[in-house]
C-alpha cells in the first residue's frame, strides 16, 4: 500500500478557496510556536496585533496607509508573475518612482503652473518606474538574461542612489543635519481622504478595474494570458513575445513607481529614509497569495497590510520586534505552496492488485 | 606596490570566502534540477545564528555545527516544498528568503544576553593564521594568512570539482538534474538525490554566512550579507555549474569589494554610492556577458532540467 498524487480532472474551486483560508491558519499556528519559544503569550500577540490594525478609525486608516503601496505594487508584480516574468525589483521601481517625483516636486515648480505641478510628480514617477521594470525586460526579451537577478540587482542600485541623494546633494540645508529633502511645494501633496490615507487608495482601485479588464475583454490580455500559460502556442499563434514582454512590465514598473510617487506625494512629503521598508518583497506573496487575479490583490494587500501594523503595534506594547510581522510573512507563504498541489491533484491510497503480487511471487 | 597587491589579494581572498562557499552549494543544489532562491535568507540565518551561539558559549566550532544544522533545516523546508509538493521553486526560494531574513532579524534582537540584541557585541572569531615560511613569500603569502574557513575553501574546491565529475554519485547527480525521467530509468533515486543534494548546499551555504559573521567582518548587523545572497546566484551561472570555476567569479567579486575598499580608504573621488552600487552592477553585467556568450558557443551550462518538478506517474 502506498500513497500517491493523481491528477484531478478539473481544478478543485474548494482547493482553491480552501488553501489560502487554511495555510493563514497554518501560518498563525506556527507563528505562535515561535512566539511560545521566545516566551511570548500568541493570543495576547494576535490580539494586540488585531487591535493595532482594527482597534479603531484612527489606525484602520494607518492599515490603509500601508495597503496603498502592497496593493500597486502587488498589482505590477502580477502582471509581470502572469508571463512567468520574475520580477522581483518592485521595491527599486517603487524607490525610483519616488525619487523621480521628488525631482519634480522640488525642482520644477518654477517652471509648472501649480495644477500641473501634482499630475506631473505622479506621471514622472510612473515613468520612472517603468524605465527601471523596462531595462530588464528588454534585457530578457531580446538576450534572454535572467530577469530574477537583474531586477533584484536593481533594487539595490536604486536604494543607493535614492540614499546619495537624500544624504547628499538634495539634502535639505535647513534640515539639521537630518538626512531627508526639503518639504515639497504644497502644490505637490497627494490629497489625503481619511486620516493619511491619501489618494492613491483610488488609483489602486481604478488600476485593479482596469487590469481586469484587460485581462478579460481584451485581445492584449487575452495575449498575455496565453504567454504564460503556453509560449509554444503562443507563438504558433503569432503573438510577438519579446514585445508583450517589455509592454507588459512597463506597465508593471509604471505600477509601482506609482507607488513610490504615492508615498513621497501623500505621506512624508519629502524624499527621505524609510520609502524602501520592503513593500516590494511583500507584494511577491500579495500577487502569489492573491492567485495573480487583480481584485484578489487589492484584498490580499489589506490582510497583508494588518500583519504589517499590526507587527509595529506589538513592538511598541509588548516589545517584540518588528520583524514579526516579516516572519509571519514567510510562514503564510510555506503552506500556500504546499496547498498549491491540491488544487491539481489529490492524495490516492494504491493497494497492490492481487494479480500483480503473483506475478512477482 | 608589493605591499598594496598583497592587502589586495588578502581581502580579496578574506570577501570570497563566504562566496566560494555559497557558490559550491548553490552549484550542488541546482546540479540535482533544483533551484534554490532562498541563499539571502538561508546566509542571514546562519550568520545570526553562529554568531550567538559563539557569543553566548565561546566555542567557534559549535557555532559551526548549528550554522550546519539551520542551513540543513531551512534547505529542507524547499526541498520538502518543491521535491514533494512540487511548489514553483522560483517562489518557494523567494518565501524562504523572506522568511530567512525576518526570522534573522528577529533573532537578532532578540537573541543577545538577557534577550537583548546582538547588534554591536563582540565575541570570539577566527583569527588569520599564519603558516610559517609560506606566508613570507611576497605577495603569494597573503594565500597563507588566513583564517582556517578559508584554508578548507583549498580543500572544497578540488574535492567538490573531483565529486563532481569523477565519481559515481556525481554522475548520478548530474543526470538527474539533466534528465529526471532517464536517471529514474536507471534506477536513481530522483526525489532521494534532490533532497540530499538540497540540504548538502544548504549547509555549505549556511557555512558562508557564517564566515561573514565570525571571520569576515565579526559580529552581527543587520543586512549583514548585503545581497551577497543574491550575487552567489549570478556567480553559479557565471561558474557554468562547474565547482572550480566558481573560484573565478568569487575572486572577481571578492577583488571588487576589495579594490573598493582600497579606494574609499585612499579617500577617493569616486562618489561613495557608485562604489558602493560596483558590485550589483557588475553582477548584471556580467549575467548580460555570460548569457550572451552562452548563447553565441551554443554552450548552455545550465542543468536541462533545472526548475522543473519531477512526477514519476507523469511522462
Amino acid at each position: 500500500m502506498r500513497i500517491v498524487f493523481e491528477k484531478r480532472q478539473t481544478i478543485s474551486n474548494t482547493a482553491v478557496v480552501l488553501v489560502p483560508v487554511v495555510s493563514f491558519l497554518i501560518s498563525l499556528f506556527l507563528g505562535g510556536i515561535i512566539l511560545l519559544a521566545l516566551r511570548a503569550n500568541p493570543f495576547v500577540t494576535y490580539a494586540a496585533m488585531a487591535r493595532g490594525a482594527f482597534g479603531s478609525w484612527q489606525v484602520f486608516t494607518e492599515t490603509l496607509v500601508k495597503a496603498i503601496p502592497l496593493m500597486l505594487t502587488g498589482l505590477g508584480v502580477s502582471i509581470a508573475f502572469r508571463m512567468q516574468f520574475w520580477n522581483i525589483g518592485a521595491e527599486g521601481q517603487l524607490t525610483l518612482g519616488g525619487v523621480a517625483a521628488a525631482w519634480v516636486a522640488l525642482f520644477w515648480s518654477g517652471f509648472l503652473p501649480d495644477w500641473a505641478l501634482l499630475p506631473t510628480t505622479i506621471l514622472v514617477g510612473m515613468l520612472a518606474g517603468a524605465l527601471l521594470a523596462g531595462i530588464p525586460a528588454a534585457l530578457k526579451a531580446y538576450l534572454k538574461v535572467d530577469e530574477t537577478l537583474t531586477t533584484l540587482m536593481l533594487n539595490y542600485v536604486a536604494i543607493l542612489f535614492s540614499q546619495s541623494l537624500y544624504y547628499g546633494a538634495w539634502r535639505d540645508p535647513k534640515g539639521y543635519g537630518f538626512p531627508g529633502t526639503a518639504l515639497f511645494p504644497a502644490a505637490a501633496w497627494l490629497p489625503r481622504i481619511a486620516g493619511r490615507a491619501h489618494l492613491g487608495l483610488i488609483f489602486a482601485l481604478i488600476a485593479a478595474a482596469l487590469l481586469w479588464f484587460i485581462l478579460k475583454y481584451t485581445r492584449w490580455g487575452f495575449e498575455l494570458r496565453i504567454i504564460g500559460e503556453n509560449k509554444t502556442a503562443s507563438r504558433y499563434l503569432g503573438i510577438n513575445i519579446a514585445r508583450n514582454i517589455v509592454l507588459a512590465l512597463l506597465l508593471s514598473g509604471a505600477l509601482s513607481g506609482l507607488a513610490g510617487a504615492c508615498e513621497v506625494t501623500g505621506i512624508a512629503r519629502r524624499l527621505q529614509q524609510g520609502l524602501s521598508i520592503g513593500y516590494g518583497y511583500t507584494a511577491i506573496i500579495v500577487a502569489w497569495m492573491a492567485q495573480l487575479n487583480p481584485w484578489a490583490v487589492i484584498f490580499v494587500a489589506l490582510l497583508m497590510a494588518v500583519l504589517l501594523v499590526g507587527g509595529d503595534q506589538v513592538q511598541m506594547m509588548m516589545g517584540l520586534p518588528a520583524a514579526m510581522s516579516l516572519v509571519l510573512q514567510g510562514l503564510l507563504l510555506f503552506p500556500m505552496l504546499a496547498g498549491a498541489l491540491f488544487t491539481e491533484y489529490r492524495l490516492r491510497i494504491v493497494r497492490p492488485t492481487p494479480h500483480l503480487q503473483e506475478a512477482r511471487q | 606596490m608589493i605591499v598594496l597587491l598583497t592587502s589586495i589579494l588578502a581581502i580579496t581572498l578574506r570577501a570570497g570566502t563566504s562566496l566560494i562557499y555559497a557558490t559550491i552549494g548553490e552549484i550542488y543544489t541546482e546540479r540535482s534540477g533544483i533551484l534554490n532562491l532562498g541563499l539571502e535568507g538561508m546566509m542571514l540565518m546562519g550568520a545570526v545564528t553562529s554568531f550567538a551561539v559563539v557569543y553566548h558559549t565561546g566555542s567557534l566550532t559549535l557555532a559551526l555545527a548549528v550554522a550546519l544544522l539551520v542551513g540543513a533545516a531551512m534547505a529542507t523546508i524547499h526541498a520538502f516544498l518543491t521535491v514533494t509538493m512540487r511548489a514553483n521553486q522560483v517562489v518557494s526560494g523567494l518565501s524562504l528568503t523572506l522568511f530567512g531574513s525576518g526570522l534573522a532579524s528577529f533573532l537578532g534582537q532578540r537573541l543577545g544576553p538577557g534577550g537583548q540584541q546582538l547588534m554591536g557585541l563582540i565575541g570570539p572569531k577566527f583569527m588569520p593564521l599564519e603558516i610559517p615560511l609560506l606566508s613570507q613569500i611576497p605577495v603569494l603569502g597573503a594565500l597563507f594568512n588566513q583564517d582556517i574557513l578559508t584554508y578548507l575553501v583549498y580543500l572544497l574546491v578540488p574535492l567538490a570539482w573531483f565529486y563532481l565529475y569523477k565519481t559515481r554519485p556525481g554522475l548520478n547527480l548530474r543526470a538527474v538534474g539533466e534528465n529526471p525521467q532517464t536517471a529514474d530509468a536507471m534506477g536513481i533515486n530522483v526525489t532521494r538525490v534532490r533532497y540530499l543534494y538540497t540540504i548538502c548546499g544548504g549547509m555549505l551555504v549556511s557555512l558562508g554566512g557564517a564566515h561573514l559573521s565570525l571571520a569576515y567582518t565579526p559580529g552581527w548587523a543587520e543586512n549583514i550579507t548585503g545581497g551577497r545572497g543574491w550575487i552567489v546566484i549570478a556567480l553559479v551561472i557565471f561558474a557554468m555549474w562547474n565547482p572550480a570555476r566558481a573560484v573565478l567569479g568569487a575572486v572577481l567579486f571578492g577583488g571588487i569589494n576589495a579594490v573598493q575598499f582600497r579606494l574609499q580608504a585612499a579617500g577617493t573621488t569616486i562618489s561613495a554610492a557608485f562604489l558602493n552600487m560596483l558590485p550589483y552592477l557588475a553582477t548584471i553585467l556580467v549575467l548580460i556577458v555570460m548569457t550572451w556568450w552562452e548563447t553565441l558557443s551554443k554552450r548552455i551550462g545550465a542543468p536541462a532540467a533545472l526548475g522543473k518538478g519531477y512526477m514519476r506517474e507523469e511522462k
